[in-house]
């Protein structure tokens, strides 16, 4: 049995009208006309995508792969829009539309006084047109469109509140350093069709193996391995999507954007498009250990280092933020290690609780009258409860706490670790493991800052309705009204995401990283398959968990939990005291290792200097100056001289013509005879 | 009817002009809409025949042929291919937007502005339908006086310097295209083009007519490091005559190409491809950081519009180099057809850019980038068509932009990866000197209280906008039906190639 091209069109199709009908329309069919049409595309998209895995998983139904249209033909080499759907695109098509409507839901609270609001709601089902293009594709070249939409639209969703430079200024640095990654991407793209001959997936996978010894020339003596060269251009893509060391530096400051956003592009979904992308090409990857020790030790780096950024964050949506730079690391080193189902099956559990944990903190900001520093915050457990026990239950997974749906995915991510023997293993290890303990440590205190503790805050005291739209002019920390919880719109998404965040481990663990799940959409060498050994020992969902209670992660998890604990609860000084101890270890992780600085001063400034040169020195000097008036002056001066010949008086001429006579019987006279 | 369709296109501008110098300004909106609708009307006649147009066919088709029967062999001989004809639509289609386009941003001499903008249609039609080389360069150098006079009497303060660099710098190129011309004619005995591309040539032959028709085109084109006379062009001339000036005539350089150089001197353009790709990528390096500290928006526009057009002039000879070192014809293939695809491309994008900013440029009369700030808030649907052309100028997928960079990236790699990778650098700077404007102009608080007072696109304005819109998103998501147009001609162009003459 087939899955049916229309539905397949339609999951595609309804958000992009969606987005045409509150883009273009939205004055006309108004707030609540815009949210219903974008919510009903997105709903229509949901539950088809459900359906869809439904058929693939239960119904029997064959892998999809076929072309929708041609988008062009030259000689033998056609490039085409299609459809690949097999059990790893059904995933993610459930994640994306999943999260994506819950995301829609939740902005009718959080974007309730926005100007903006129905050009937001045509953004975020833009948003999942592109990304659903992206995991759809049967191809490079729209992979490739995708992988730009998707980046078009946090361009816009970065920069939405344009009055903010701060906003402007950070969606164009995401753009420029996905435009660094892209142009790797392009690349890998054209050594593909170099090499292969084709940007069509089933085509090149199976002609992957052919790849095997063939080299490309970089210089006469210099050759590398192909394969090794194709993975390391695509993934540098990826670097750039899903926000790499050391192309990371975009993704905190895409916290400009409205929350909602944060949580369903810059945490769920378009960041681990490049996960995705890794785990679709492992038929490639797997020719070449090099490249994927190269990804484990990108990912190994990102995963540990980006996360100890998060524990000097005071801005509630930064602690997130590069908590979610941390996780890709974690998903980023699975992939290195050749356990891309871990890697995928870790994207989906942090799909559900990094949204959960960033919409929670949207709620927090809502009740804060939009701010954002967890200084002025404290004990709001008492005003918001359903935000503060969902926000626990995703602090909880994150950490991976057994039985919560990370700890799942994150134990297995580094037990697969464990296994490899690859280069760099070793390296990796240490850092996710590390990583496991800075994870508690940033995610406990937020959660004490956030909701536990002293209130940090004041209610200035009533001062009647001509205070009420004047948010962010008052001091910080002064508050116009008590915090409260948000309304159930924003309350109803945090609530569904925590149940998954709970309970999608325990029940899909199994099947989806032992079972050969994935069937053939993920290939794996023999004697790399570090899951297959772990499969080995699994013993069903309930034993890995009460096993987990015994091993180190959980160790170090209850550790940081005891020094947080300690530290927020009971003495709140000791905090400034340890800053004050280590500052100049406080200070670089408080700079982000200068990191942001060198590149503003090295490509922003080195681009514009150089530009500068080019266009006084080559332009202006060199051409204009030199060349062309150069020229025009070369002829006005050359013009200049001989007009002084054509003096108008006889006797110049008289002179001339004896001059010239003279010279012509002289030199007849010398040389003629 | 059918056989004199081109002739019908080439001449009706040209005698709508006419009529306009000689009808004058007294009722200036009737003149409009006289220009218009012969605009639209050459137009629906250009693009009613592409299902007339045999796709299979790689020569010439709608052949027009007239003796002048004087003692030179030469005729009044039109006709087109798939390539010519793909350039006859950029024209049909820019003019009448153009013209759409600055209906009230001229009051002085009116009917002579549009006389001049109908013109030089005509001469441009004439000029990609030609067959013969002596007509070709008629048009050629005809086209000249529209664009001179539209600089140098609508243009800026410093409109004369402008004018005269741009007459002085292609009138240079044109003068060495004549003498080869005319030394292929004392061979050859006929200005028929085909003949001319048969004629057997030495190497030392092809040589020389290669360095000429390089300099004759580039300058056209422009490519580094003859480009400089573009930016001075474009900053002095009124919106109108830039779109023309970016949109078309630039294509012309690119089109010779294809239809002299490649053809009449294939080996040596096999030689000397090195050099053409080094330029190539030159341009499109290079000028992408001098682009990105331009001041001026259509200083911007204008360096973007080399470096794009740097993509034309590599996948060229990208192909040739393929063709030479016995590479995939596929690819071969494949960059020849990106070339194309991106003159096509750049066609709509620098023609929307530059309307657009012409547009600005309506209600402040400034096109300093620092003069703007925060347009947005203001006029928020002219956002919207910025932001979606700037992202085309960027190469973004799905737009038209995006279709021939990419397939010239892709051939180029097989040449050499270098080659691809400095090629890909595109992507960061092309992106970085666009959208970098389109901060600075669109997004942030609204600059000052001029901006303030702007009001956003009035619908002729917006109908104008949508249809580059159009072109440039139809052409972005389904190519294939400008690439099957082409297609024939391209693959007897690359065949061509691939047969050596010595």
């Amino acid at each position: 049995m087939e899955l049916s091209t229309s539905i397949l069109l339609t999951i595609a199709l309804a958000p992009l009208a969606g987005c045409f009908l509150a883009g273009f329309l939205g004055r006309v069919i108004g707030r609540a006309g815009a949210h219903t049409v974008t919510i009903l595309g997105v709903a229509a998209s949901c539950g088809l995508s459900f359906y869809v895995l439904y058929q693939l998983v239960l119904g029997g139904a064959a892998v999809y792969n076929h072309n929708v249209y041609t988008w062009l033909d030259v000689g033998q080499i056609s490039l085409s829009v299609g459809f690949l759907v097999d059990r790893l695109t059904a995933m993610m098509m459930v994640v994306v539309t999943l999260v994506s409507l819950l995301v829609h839901v939740y902005t009718i609270g959080y974007m309730a006084d926005d100007d903006g609001y129905q050009r937001f709601f045509s953004y975020i089902s833009l948003f999942t047109f592109s990304m659903l293009m992206l995991v759809m594709s049967n191809n490079f070249m729209q992979l490739f469109f995708g992988w730009e939409a998707v980046g078009l639209v946090s361009y816009l969703l970065i920069g939405f509140w344009a009055r903010r430079p701060t906003a402007t200024f950070a969606s164009l640095k995401a753009f420029l350093i996905n435009r660094v990654g892209d142009f790797g991407f392009v690349l890998g793209v054209a050594a593909v069709l170099y090499f292969l001959g084709s940007l069509d997936y089933a085509t090149v996978f199976a002609a992957a193996p052919s790849l095997a010894g063939k080299t490309l020339a970089i210089s006469q003596n210099v050759h590398w391995d192909a394969a090794t060269v194709i993975a390391v251009l695509l993934f540098i893509g990826a670097m750039g999507k899903s926000a790499q060391v050391p192309l990371h530096v975009w993704l905190p400051d895409s916290m400009e954007g409205p929350t909602p956003i944060s949580a369903l592009i810059h945490a769920a979904t378009m960041v681990t498009a490049g996960i995705f992308m890794v785990a679709r090409m492992s038929p490639i990857y797997e020719l070449s250990p090099a490249a994927l020790s190269f990804v484990m030790v990108i990912g190994a780096t990102g995963a540990l280092f980006t996360g100890l950024i998060g524990i000097v964050q005071n801005d509630i949506k930064r602690v997130v933020a590069y908590s979610t730079l941390s996780q890709l690391g974690y998903m980023t080193v699975a992939l290195g290690v050749s356990a891309y189902a871990g890697a995928v099956f870790h994207l989906m559990t942090h799909a559900f609780f990094k949204a959960l944990l960033f919409l929670g903190a949207g709620s927090v900001i809502i009740a804060m009258h939009h701010e954002q520093d967890m200084r002025y915050m404290g004990g709001l457990r008492k005003y918001m409860p359903v935000t503060w026990i969902t926000m626990w239950v995703g602090a909880l997974a994150l950490c991976g706490v057994p039985f919560f749906a990370g700890f799942y995915s994150k134990d297995s991510i580094i037990e697969a670790v464990g296994e490899s023997h690859r280069w760099g293993a070793g390296y990796a290890y240490f850092c996710v493991m590390a990583g496991v303990f800075v994870t508690a440590l940033y995610t406990f205190r937020q959660m004490y800052l956030t909701f536990h503790g002293k209130e940090r805050f004041t209610v200035a005291a009533h001062h009647g309705h001509g205070a009420h739209d004047d948010h962010g002019h008052h001091a910080p920390g002064v508050l116009a009204h008590p915090p409260k919880e948000s309304p159930w719109v924003v309350t109803l998404p945090l609530v569904l995401l925590a149940i998954p965040s709970l309970a999608v481990g325990y029940f899909t663990i199994g099947p989806v990283l032992f079972g050969d799940w994935f069937g053939g959409a993920i290939h794996v060498e023999e004697g790399g398959n570090v899951l297959a050994e772990l499969g080995r020992e699994f013993h069903g969902s309930l034993a890995m968990a009460l096993h987990g209670f015994t091993q180190l992660p959980f160790f170090l998890v209850l550790a940081a939990f005891a020094i947080t604990t300690y530290i927020y609860l009971f003495k709140p000084a000791l905090a400034g005291r340890i800053k004050k101890a280590f500052l100049p270890l406080y200070t670089l992780l408080d700079r982000k290792y200068w990191v942001d600085e060198v590149y503003y001063a090295v490509f922003a400034k080195g681009g514009v200097a150089l530009g500068r040169l080019f266009a006084k020195r080559g332009d202006g000097k060199l051409i204009d100056g030199a060349l062309v008036n150069g020229s025009a002056g070369l002829v006005r001066r050359t013009a200049a001289g001989m007009r002084q010949l054509q003096s108008g008086y006889l006797y110049h001429y008289a002179f001339a013509m004896i001059f010239g006579l003279v010279l012509l019987l002289g030199g007849y006279w010398l040389f003629g005879r | 009817m059918s056989n004199y369709l081109l002739s019908l296109l080439t001449w009706v501008p040209v005698l709508c002009g006419v009529v306009l110098l000689i009808v004058r300004d007294r009722r200036p909106d009737l003149l409009r809409w006289i220009t218009l609708l012969t605009a639209i009307a050459m137009f629906v006649v250009n693009i009613s025949m592409w299902p007339m147009m045999d796709h299979a066919n790689p020569g010439l088709q709608f052949v027009e042929h007239l003796s002048w029967g004087g003692p030179i062999h030469t005729a009044y001989a039109l006709g087109v291919d798939g390539i010519a004809y793909a350039m006859t639509l950029l024209v049909t289609f820019g003019t009448m937007l153009v013209v759409a386009g600055s209906w009230g941003s001229i009051s002085y001499k009116l009917h002579q502005y549009m006389a001049c903008i109908m013109i030089m249609e005509g001469l441009m039609i004439g000029c990609f339908s030609a067959t013969d080389a002596l007509l070709f360069y008629v048009f050629f150098e005809g086209m000249l006086i529209p664009m001179f006079l539209l600089i140098g009497v609508w243009g800026g303060p410093r409109r004369i310097y402008a004018a005269l660099k741009f007459f002085i710098y292609t009138f240079c190129g044109s003068i060495l295209l004549l003498v080869s011309l005319i030394y292929l004619y004392t061979k050859a005995g006929t200005f028929d083009i085909r003949a001319l591309a048969a004629l057997p040539l030495s190497m030392t032959e092809q040589t020389w007519l290669f360095f000429a028709f390089l300099v004759a085109f580039a300058i056209k084109i422009p490519m580094v490091p003859v480009h400089t006379w573009l930016p001075d062009a474009h900053v002095e001339a009124p919106t109108g005559a830039s779109v023309d000036l970016a949109m078309i005539m630039l294509k012309i350089g690119g089109y010779g190409m294809v239809r002299f150089m490649l053809p009449i001197a294939p080996d040596a353009s096999a030689e000397y491809a090195w050099l053409i790709i080094v330029l190539s990528l030159v341009a499109v390096v290079y000028i992408g950081y001098v682009a990105l500290v331009q001041e001026d928006m259509k200083r911007v526009m204008a360096y973007s519009s080399v470096a794009h057009m740097g993509f034309v002039t590599l996948g060229i000879f990208v192909a040739v180099a393929l063709v030479h070192e016995g590479g995939s014809a596929d690819t071969a293939l494949l960059g020849m057809q990106g070339a194309m695809v991106q003159m096509l491309s750049h066609g709509f994008i620098s023609g929307a850019m530059f309307t657009c900013v012409g547009m600005l440029y309506d209600r402040l009369h400034t096109r300093m980038i620092k003069d703007y700030g925060g347009v947005m808030n203001v006029m928020p649907w002219f956002g919207f068509f910025y932001v979606l052309f700037a992202m085309a100028n960027s190469g973004l997928p799905g737009t038209s932009g995006f279709v021939g960079e990419f397939m010239v990236i892709l051939a180029s790699f097989a040449v050499s990866p270098w080659v691809a990778l400095f090629a890909a650098i595109t992507l960061v700077t092309g992106a970085a000197y666009t959208l970098w404007m389109v901060k600075r102009v669109l997004w942030g608080e609204i600059g000052n209280a001029h901006v303030a007072a702007m009001k956003d696109i009035n619908l002729r304005e917006a109908a104008v906008l949508a249809a580059f819109a159009g072109a440039v998103m139809v052409a972005g998501v389904w190519p294939r039906p400008f690439i099957d147009l082409m297609d024939a001609s391209v693959s007897q162009l690359v065949h061509q190639i691939a047969s050596p003459k010595i």
